[in-house]
């Protein structure tokens, strides 16, 4: 019986040239648009056709899934299925290949629609032993998809794999190889990085297993670097790139590629084979390369490749080779301009594919140019093209090309209709581009022009990008802002617009500058004392103008419309419609005032007076006013001038905005607006310090309480807990619980250690980061963020950056902690570097938990139970039962309640089998005594914990950080 | 490539292929993350998309959505078209391929990827060389399966 599509559905692919880039525009069968549940059919028909050999109780299954009507239909048919596999395998009776083969295909096929399979591993291991290819094949599938970690099982799969590559049966080799590198785990790096290499270099290799090898290597040399030899076979890979098989040089170039990214000098001589490689290419005639042409291009992935191998090196010295790369370049930009040798899209996009990849070539090299021109002039043309991906493509493209000095000018030109494209594109994704290329092409000479469209767009543009729109405008205006009234002007402006998406950093940043710029200061105080009179202002504009009011009103004090009665009324009006910090910081502004402006002393003092100041329910407000009262009430003009001083000019580093924008981004993807673009070599001018020994520690108060100084310092370069989207590693977070050194995080690339010692209620954290790879990580930089309630709990925070940390090399770093008082989350550590081309973003949980702050109290059985009793009140207790996850032994347990930080009090309990152990926990506010008892019970395996403390949150904490040590 | 992922237009994942190591709830968010984003998006749109710190390359064929994540540095229009080799060589190989095929053969669309992208690269771009290694397994397969019946 031949297949009828037309029953179950519509062919992916139609035929015709008619259809060329959405095929979704045909009719849709029901079949399809229903999900699977619904039974619009009684029966699913099964396809047909089977090639190979068909396991008809695995269709069957699959058919049966599909024709489950609802969710939990599906879970019992699978349920169902499981147990009989799983009877299956433990039955008594040998299964023969064949039942293996099917079972373990259906427990794959459950796998993959999402549920969790804990078994069959050993059949499929049994299975890629087998010597029978269908088998085989099998097994090497199920092991490729659900790899497993367990350490045995990779033991016997790596032998299968070891008699597989001995074989010299290249189907088997292949199926080896293949696993290999769809599995990539160290444990196979281990056992094979020895042996691929030669079998890639061997004479005698067939070529399907040499590419297979190649890729087989890439893979191992992506996961484990360091496991994988150099040696003489890196002379011989390099001439793969010669040989006959297209197939061959194809696999072969990406594994030079990577590993020329890491060693440039080993491969150098694949320079001017791979030029010579793609001068063919380009050069042949479009049949040459047979069944390597796609859509009448010769061999694209492959052209793509070699042009890629090329960005690893600086253009060639060699004159004749460079002007022969040179050539090939010309030729690809010449064939952009030929007419199109076919309709179909996927010409085109072969076409285009090659030529994107050689601008990205002419702008790596950055030598030549009229090529730059040329690339530009060419991108300039695609970004009016009717394809979306082109435009797209051209305004990421223009981005790089807008940093060269050659073609900036040529990007520039291209403005408008860049604006055009932020205004009228449908997609968004197509005007983040766009946006993204304003900011790249972006200088004096048409900055007002940018920042003003930039703010236009703002007012519509979707949500998603409006925080980073909003940081770029405060950036450009901020970088080439000539006279900074326009600056205020533009934050201003943005604050109106998009107050929502105005970061903290972005309003810190234009005090830190009015501060800063005593040309400005006037300006600035008349703007913010117009811009608060409408009747409606963000919450930010508050900030600011209170702010700015508190330190500089007096410079607009002298018109009468603006004298200090009115500057205060004006603020006081906003005061009870903003959130609590903004109106601590109100009240800080008001004291300023007392000092500026000694006319309005009595109506700030009545205010101050007010019972909803002197008695707010907020702590913080509360004791502001009364400080303040205070203040001004008993402190002579002289002291109150020094400690209201003007505040002093902050310190100029980098700007907070730009470190938040490079955060957001990542530092590879923001393009270089420095004025001093990139030189002429291709390399980027390094300006930075490269001091790698230097140690960065230094605390920064993050609470922000008037008790240290009625200052309107905030912290401006810290950093608010919006971290990139990175996962954060907690697997190892458990077991520093009781110790304090160790290993917290490693992956390929990188291991982080931690010492940490602690004292009292402080404790200082050596980190120490290893770059486990022969290569450089760059711009390494760390820094600590946690929750804001986080914060007031525990003082901490620091970054540390290192433009390079060599490969084997480890660097330093330290934190300070302080604990303010009892908390629950921890820290984390986040952590970004550039590696072989490629951001790098971890995310550690810090090991910081309450029970570090433990000093051990060592007491008598008297004394343990008349203070137990003491802490008899219920939610002082708390409790926990539990199973035991570990083997249990007195002497690792009481290591472990030591390691916990309590004293270990020996006869105490009247049961010797019980454990007790009592500590106090340091905080900077007070201190909490902990009382605990954990009473194991051998039979069940289970154990009691118990813990008393005079603090409930306190006892909650404790009992869930050591309830799951055992 | 870091992934590649295909799923129906009601967000059912037909066939992952992961290409960095990730462990199972890493690479199940992953997948609920993107179909959700790709799905919402409108059929005119651009086929690329940053997502995190990846590029995303899909295209839609029928019902069927193919999904991959690259590497900053990497090319997205041949992405797009290791999409549609990918969708050539299954149709080769089935004869029209529709997404049921792709279901009650899941295994062989592994196969068919496996001979033509091995560790995220493009291993094999000759459409005659991917499908004569497939189809000198298939007749292996029915050899190896016969002398299997005869004893």
């Amino acid at each position: 019986m031949g297949p009828v599509h037309t029953v179950y559905g519509p062919a992916l692919l139609c035929a015709g040239a008619g259809c060329s880039q959405q095929f979704g525009a045909q009719p849709q069968w029901i079949w399809f648009l229903s999900s699977s549940y619904v039974g619009a059919h009684s029966t699913t028909l099964m396809p047909t056709v089977s090639k190979g050999d068909g396991m008809r109780g695995l269709a069957v299954f699959i058919s049966d899934i599909r024709n489950c009507k609802s969710k939990e239909a599906e879970i019992k048919r699978i349920n169902k299925e499981l147990a009989n596999i799983r009877s299956k395998f433990k039955g008594d009776k040998a299964l023969d290949g064949y039942s293996k083969k099917k079972y373990v295909c259906k427990l794959l096929f459950i796998f993959l629609l999402g549920h969790d399979i804990d078994f069959g591993h050993m059949e499929a291991v049994n299975l890629l032993s087998s010597n029978k290819y269908t088998e085989k094949q099998i097994g090497y599938l199920f092991i490729s998809v659900l790899v497993n970690s367990n350490s045995d099982l990779i033991r016997l799969i790596n032998n299968g794999i070891k008699n597989d590559l001995a074989s010299r049966n290249p189907t088997f080799m292949n199926l080896a190889l293949h696993c290999i590198a769809n599995v990539g785990s160290r444990e196979m790096a281990e056992a094979f990085a020895f042996e691929i290499p030669s079998i890639l270099v061997a004479g005698d290799t067939m070529d399907s297993v040499k590419q297979s090898a190649a890729l087989c290597l890439l893979r191992l040399n992506r996961t484990s670097p360091d496991l994988v030899p150099m040696g003489e076979w890196t002379a011989r890979v390099v001439h793969l790139l010669n040989d006959q098989h297209l197939g061959v040089v194809t696999a072969a170039t990406s594994l030079i590629t990577t590993l020329a990214q890491k060693s440039p000098d080993d491969f150098k001589t694949s320079i001017s084979l791979a030029v010579a490689r793609l001068s063919r290419i380009v050069t042949s005639a479009s049949i040459d390369l047979q069944d390597y042409t796609y859509y009448f291009v010769a061999a694209p992935w492959l052209s793509v490749k070699l042009l890629r191998l090329l960005q690893c090196y600086p253009p060639p010295e060699d004159a004749a080779l460079r002007s022969r790369l040179t050539e090939c370049l010309e030729t690809i930009l010449n064939k952009a301009q030929e007419p199109p040798k076919s309709k179909k899209v996927q010409h085109s996009n072969a076409k285009n594919a090659v030529l994107f990849e050689a601008i990205s070539l002419i702008i790596h090299h950055d030598s030549e140019p009229t090529l730059l021109v040329r690339a530009c002039n060419q991108l300039g043309q695609f970004l009016q093209h009717r394809e979306t991906n082109l435009r797209y493509l051209a305004l990421e493209s223009m981005c790089t090309l807008a940093s060269s000095e050659f073609s900036h000018e040529a990007v520039k030109t291209h403005i408008d209709t860049v604006i055009n494209a932020l205004k009228t594109e449908r997609d968004v994704s197509v005007r983040q581009r766009a946006v993204d290329l304003l900011y790249a092409m972006c200088d004096r000479s048409n900055a007002k022009q940018i920042v003003a469209e930039m703010l236009s767009y703002l007012e519509t543009a979707d949500y998603s990008i409006r925080e980073e729109i909003v940081l770029k405008v405060a950036i450009l205006a901020e970088k080439y802002a000539v006279d900074y009234t326009w600056y205020v002007d533009t934050i201003l402006n943005l604050i109106r617009v998009a107050g929502d998406y105005v970061s903290e950093e972005v309003w810190y940043r234009v005090i830190q500058i009015v501060i800063n710029r005593d040309d400005v200061q006037g300006y600035a105080a008349k703007t913010v004392f117009e811009a608060l009179q409408a009747p409606a202002c963000h919450e930010n504009l508050v900030k600011v103008g209170g702010y700015i009011l508190g330190e500089f009103g007096n410079l607009i004090a002298g018109d009468s419309r603006s004298s200090p009665l009115v500057q205060f009324s004006l603020l006081h009006s906003k005061f009870h419609l903003c959130s609590v910090p903004t109106r601590a910081l109100l009240l800080s502004a008001y004291i300023k005032f007392i000092n500026l402006f000694p006319e309005v002393k009595a109506t700030i003092q009545d205010v101050l007076r007010s019972d909803s100041q002197l008695r707010n329910a907020d702590v913080e407000l509360q004791q502001r006013a009364v400080e303040y009262l205070k203040l001004s009430c008993i402190a002579s003009t002289d002291i109150l001038a020094t400690v209201l001083e003007e505040m002093p000019p902050f310190p100029e580093r980098e700007s907070s905005i730009l470190a938040k924008l490079k955060r957001k981004k990542g530092p590879g993807k923001l393009p270089d607006i420095d004025e001093n673009r990139r030189n002429v070599n291709g390399s980027s001018e390094h300006s930075e310090n490269t001091d790698t020994t230097n140690k960065v520690s230094y605390v920064l108060n993050l609470n922000s309480s008037p008790s240290t100084g009625p200052s309107l310092l905030v912290d401006v370069f810290s950093d608010s807990s919006t971290s990139a989207s990175v996962d954060v590693s907690e697997d190892n977070f458990s077991r520093f619980v009781c110790k304090n050194n160790g290993v917290i995080y490693e992956n390929q690339l990188l291991q982080i250690g931690l010492k940490s010692e602690y004292r009292q209620n402080l404790g200082r954290i050596y980190v120490f980061y290893g770059n486990k790879t022969s290569t450089q990580f760059l711009s390494f930089s760390s820094f600590v963020t946690s929750s804001d309630i986080l914060k007031t709990h525990i003082l901490h925070c620091l970054i540390a950056s290192y433009p390079i940390i060599e490969g084997g090399a480890q660097v330093q770093q330290i934190l300070n902690i302080e604990c303010v008082s009892d908390f629950t989350d921890a820290p984390v550590l986040n952590i970004q570097f550039r590696y072989g081309g490629t951001l790098q973003n971890i995310a550690v949980k810090l090991p910081v938990m309450l029970n570090k702050f433990f000093q051990p109290t060592e007491m008598t059985s008297q004394d343990f139970f008349q203070r137990w009793k003491q802490l008899g009140a219920p939610q002082q207790e708390v409790q926990k039962i539990f199973k035991a996850q570990h083997p249990m032994d007195t002497d690792v347990t009481k290591a472990k309640i030591l390691g916990f930080g309590v004293a270990l009090l020996d006869g105490v309990d009247p049961n010797p089998a019980n454990f007790v152990g009592a500590g106090v926990i340091h905080t900077k506010s007070t201190q909490v005594g902990c009382l605990l008892r954990l009473e194991p019970n051998a039979q069940a395996q289970m154990y009691r914990l118990t813990l008393r403390t005079s603090r409930e949150s306190v006892s909650q904490r404790l009992c869930e950080l050591l309830g799951e040590q055992f | 490539m870091q992934f590649m992922l295909l799923f129906s237009r009601q967000g059912k994942l037909r066939l992952q292929k992961w290409y960095v190591p990730l462990s199972d709830k890493e690479r199940k968010k992953i997948s609920r993350d993107l179909v959700q984003t790709i799905l919402a998006r409108k059929p005119k749109m651009c086929s690329f998309l940053e997502w995190r710190d990846l590029k995303i390359v899909y295209k839609r064929y029928a019902s069927l959505y193919f999904c991959c994540a690259v590497e900053d540095q990497d090319n997205e229009l041949i992405t797009l078209e290791i999409i549609h080799r990918y969708v050539e060589l299954l149709d080769k190989y089935f004869g029209s391929v529709c997404e049921l095929d792709i279901i009650f053969n899941f295994e062989k669309a592994y196969f068919i990827l496996d001979e033509f992208l091995l560790g995220g690269e493009a291993q094999e771009t000759s459409k005659k060389n991917v499908l004569k290694a497939i189809e000198q397994a298939d007749l292996l397969q029915e050899n190896t399966f016969s002398s299997g019946m005869r004893c």
